[in-house]
């Protein structure tokens, strides 16, 4: 018996010094086969180039990316334009990604029942997992001919629903000049951290709130800057890219096409300035501004919404004013360990913060007709946000990803003298991500990643008893490209 | 049966004794390398550290330059012109004599220059140090290094006036050492020698055609081009013509290619000026200025 044990034993050991001698040999053949890491496979068919010259991890840029992007999505080689590719290159990329993930949502009123009907309702958290989908996005981009540049990206959700994420024509170096470029279409604004190029995929984690806040009850849209927008842009930048500006005509329209927003514009500036620090790379810091106008009068007609003339959708008068600035930084300490910040100051005019502006579900809920006034106490919403988003990066082929973003309510709409004056925190948002992706290769024909990624976020005030909420978010999935 | 099986034996026995030796030489020169990790460069007061330049190479160089610094890199099979072979020492911009190792400044320089009509882009957004780091890296890979000093940069006189007589010595110069024979007598690369060129390791080589609009690999201001004609493209049927005319004559020769060019320049108005005809590669070769 005794023997038997031992014998048991030994097996057992024999079993687990196995288990573990296979385990680091797989472990080691996957390190070790891994190859070097890419990116948007269009681009890096076309130059030769692996993505980790150009993306600090797929799809977020580094300094030389956002260089190739600044000059028109070319290396200047003189072999940008397409006569110098073979004919049967073809610049189109898509992206995909499946996933399992779990939302978990608090404070959600749900219906309770008695004897089969509903007898009332409580607040519960409710949480569904399951395997899923992302969109698809067919990225298509590079140069017509030299110094003309363009980019096409079809998107869709997670049901083929396609719309235009992206189409933009450029034209670059006008007068051999880095710094005149022109740009016309559908674009994502010159965010130095871009949205676009998001590291991470929650709900909530896979934007940047502060790109998106909108206060409780306001009606603007429209100062998303995280949204690709309708518009020109004129931006330049010096022959290494250290100063860079842009500026932005935008139709106030949220990017929507069909003109069914009347006749409001948004102007959006940046600009910023790189520095030289040695071994601890290149550090940039810089700022951007948008301000415009949006509307909030919609016409109607027999007194429902005027639907349009001449194809075009609905159309609003009565502009009012909004506006968004901050501060960007980014950071580098070696190779491995940089830092993103970004802060923001926003306002709405008082007429937003009311609910005046976007139409909800094609009604106008809240409509600026003539003789309409404010109510009593109404107050333009101010807040203020930051961003603080770490990387380690430990190889071109494993980034760690963290982020932090709070915004602060400064002002609500609803002051002091208001029937309802509205808590001072109420909307405040602290949102918190990690993750990391993992390339097992990298080549310059396609990308993939395994990602990996935890997201939560609280809101003050905005359950259905005005307590607060809190979401979170776990996703893994196989983020790839071809 | 046996005897056959033993006869296998013996063969792959045989092959595998042969082909051991071949992998354990791939790491010895890995070995090599690595030995020269120690590698510095210095550029102005910056001094770069090969070490500290490995994350950058593997990041941003190993697709094309390979791991092992060889020019074999996953991509070598795309690009044309192909990736250089850093193990061989070889640079085609120098600031130094043909045949010699180039100074860190001269690799320092490439890097961020790039190379036109090639993959290799411009490099400007690194910080100088880092720059510094990945010539030193550069260097880590080739024993040269280890057993020679960089040449003396060469002298380059002031940049003369330009005179219509200049750029008619300039051409004489262009047809005297024949440089038509390349670039064609329009500097249009289409020389009768231009398809049977081929760089060190074989591969065919394209001259450099002036009138494309293209900037020259080396450096596209007058001095880049003097440099050039005196120090030559090492590793490209670019001859050093150091030995073959004089400096003045360098300054002559500049001033002719810049009537070929696309760009507008003062060359180009006083070739126009004088109604420059191209060369005639059929009439005897013009002397040169020495021997008039």
């Amino acid at each position: 018996m005794h023997v038997k044990k031992r014998l048991q034993r030994c097996n057992f050991a024999y079993f687990a010094t196995s288990l573990s001698a296979v385990s680091l040999i797989l472990v080691s053949v996957v390190l070790t086969c891994s190859q070097p890491a890419n990116a948007l496979p269009a681009f890096a068919r076309k130059y030769g180039l692996r993505c980790s010259a150009c993306h600090e991890s797929w799809p977020m840029l580094n300094y030389f990316g956002q260089k190739f992007k600044d000059n028109g999505y070319q290396l200047m080689n003189d072999r940008d334009a397409p006569i110098w590719q073979n004919p049967g290159y073809w610049p189109v990329t898509f992206r995909i990604t499946p996933i399992w993930h779990r939302v978990s949502t608090g404070k959600v009123e749900i219906d309770t029942y008695s004897g089969g009907v509903v007898s009332g309702s409580s607040l519960q958290r409710v949480t569904s997992s399951g395997f899923d989908l992302s969109g698809l996005d067919f990225h298509t981009g590079g140069t017509l001919e030299k110094n003309f540049s363009f980019y096409v990206l079809p998107s869709s959700d997670a049901t083929a629903s396609f719309h235009f994420e992206t189409v933009m024509a450029r034209l670059d170096n006008l007068w051999g000049s880095p710094w005149l470029n022109v740009k016309l279409g559908k674009f994502e604004l010159d965010n130095l951290l871009s949205e676009k190029r998001i590291l991470t995929l929650t709900g909530n984690g896979g934007i940047y709130q502060l790109y998106h806040f909108i206060p409780v009850g306001d009606g603007n849209i429209f100062g998303q800057m995280g949204d690709n927008q309708l518009g020109v842009e004129v931006l330049g930048h010096s022959f290494d890219d250290r100063t860079r500006y842009s500026a932005a005509l935008l139709s106030s329209n949220d990017g929507q096409v069909g003109l069914s927003y009347g006749n409001a514009y948004t102007g959006f500036f940046a600009a910023s300035q790189a520095f030289d620090a040695g071994r601890a790379g290149v550090q940039r810091i810089g700022f951007y501004a948008m301000a415009g106008e949006a509307p909030t009068t919609w016409l109607t007609q027999g007194g429902i919404l005027f639907q349009g003339a001449n194809g075009t959708g609905p159309s609003a008068i009565g502009n009012k004013t909004f506006s968004r600035e901050g501060f960007v930084g980014q950071f580098y300490f070696g190779p491995h360990v940089d830092l993103t910040v970004v802060t923001q100051h926003g306002e709405d005019s008082a007429w937003f913060g009311q609910g005046y502006g976007d139409l909800i579900d094609g009604i106008a809920t809240a409509n600026n007709t003539t003789g309409t006034t404010l109510p009593a106490g109404a107050r333009n919403p101010t807040w203020n946000g930051v961003l603080f988003e770490p990387h380690y990066v430990y190889s071109p082929q494993l980034i760690f990803i963290g982020r932090y973003e709070t915004i602060r309510m400064s002002q609500q709409a609803n002051g002091p003298g208001s029937a309802l004056p509205s808590a001072s925190n109420l909307g405040n948002i602290s949102t918190y991500t990690i993750g990391y992706r993992y390339n097992p290769f990298m080549t310059s024909r396609a990308g993939f990643a395994w990602h990996n990624e935890y997201n939560w976020l609280h809101q003050d005030g905005t359950a259905p008893d005005g307590s607060n909420i809190n979401t979170s978010e776990l996703l893994i999935g196989f983020d790839f490209d071809f | 049966m046996r005897t056959r099986l033993r006869k296998w034996s013996l063969w792959l026995g045989a092959a595998a004794f042969l082909t051991l030796p071949l992998a354990s030489w791939a790491q010895l020169s890995t070995f090599d390398i690595e030995t020269r990790i120690g590698a510095e460069s210095h550029v102005g007061n910056i001094t770069g550290h090969a070490k500290d330049a490995k994350a950058d190479y593997r990041r941003y160089c190993v697709g094309c330059h390979g791991v092992l610094g060889d020019g074999n890199g996953e991509n070598f099979p795309w690009v044309d012109p192909k990736p250089r072979d850093f193990q061989l020492g070889v640079f085609k911009c120098r600031s130094t004599p043909t045949g010699t190792l180039p100074t860190d400044e001269d690799l320092f320089d490439t890097i961020a220059r790039g190379m036109d009509r090639s993959n290799m882009p411009q490099w400007s957004t690194f910080t100088k140090q880092e720059r510094a780091d990945l010539v030193a890296w550069v260097k880590h890979f080739s024993p040269r290094w280890a057993n020679e000093k960089p040449g003396a940069p060469i002298t380059i006189p002031p940049e003369p006036e330009v005179t219509p007589e200049r750029i008619k010595a300039g051409r004489d110069v262009f047809a005297r050492v024949q440089c038509w024979k390349c670039h064609g007598v329009q500097g249009m690369a289409n020389g009768p020698s231009a398809a049977t060129l081929t760089d060190d390791q074989g591969r065919p080589i394209q001259p450099f055609n002036f009138t494309e609009g293209a900037r020259p690999k080396c450096g596209d201001t007058d001095r880049d081009l003097y440099r050039i004609f005196m120090t030559g493209l090492d590793g490209t049927p670019m001859p050093s013509f150091a030995d073959n005319i004089k400096p003045d004559e360098a300054w002559d020769l500049v001033f002719y290619l810049r009537t070929f060019m696309r760009q507008h320049s003062k060359e180009k108005e006083l070739a126009k000026q004088l109604g420059l005809k191209p060369v005639d590669p059929n009439a005897p070769a013009p002397a040169a200025s020495g021997q008039q």
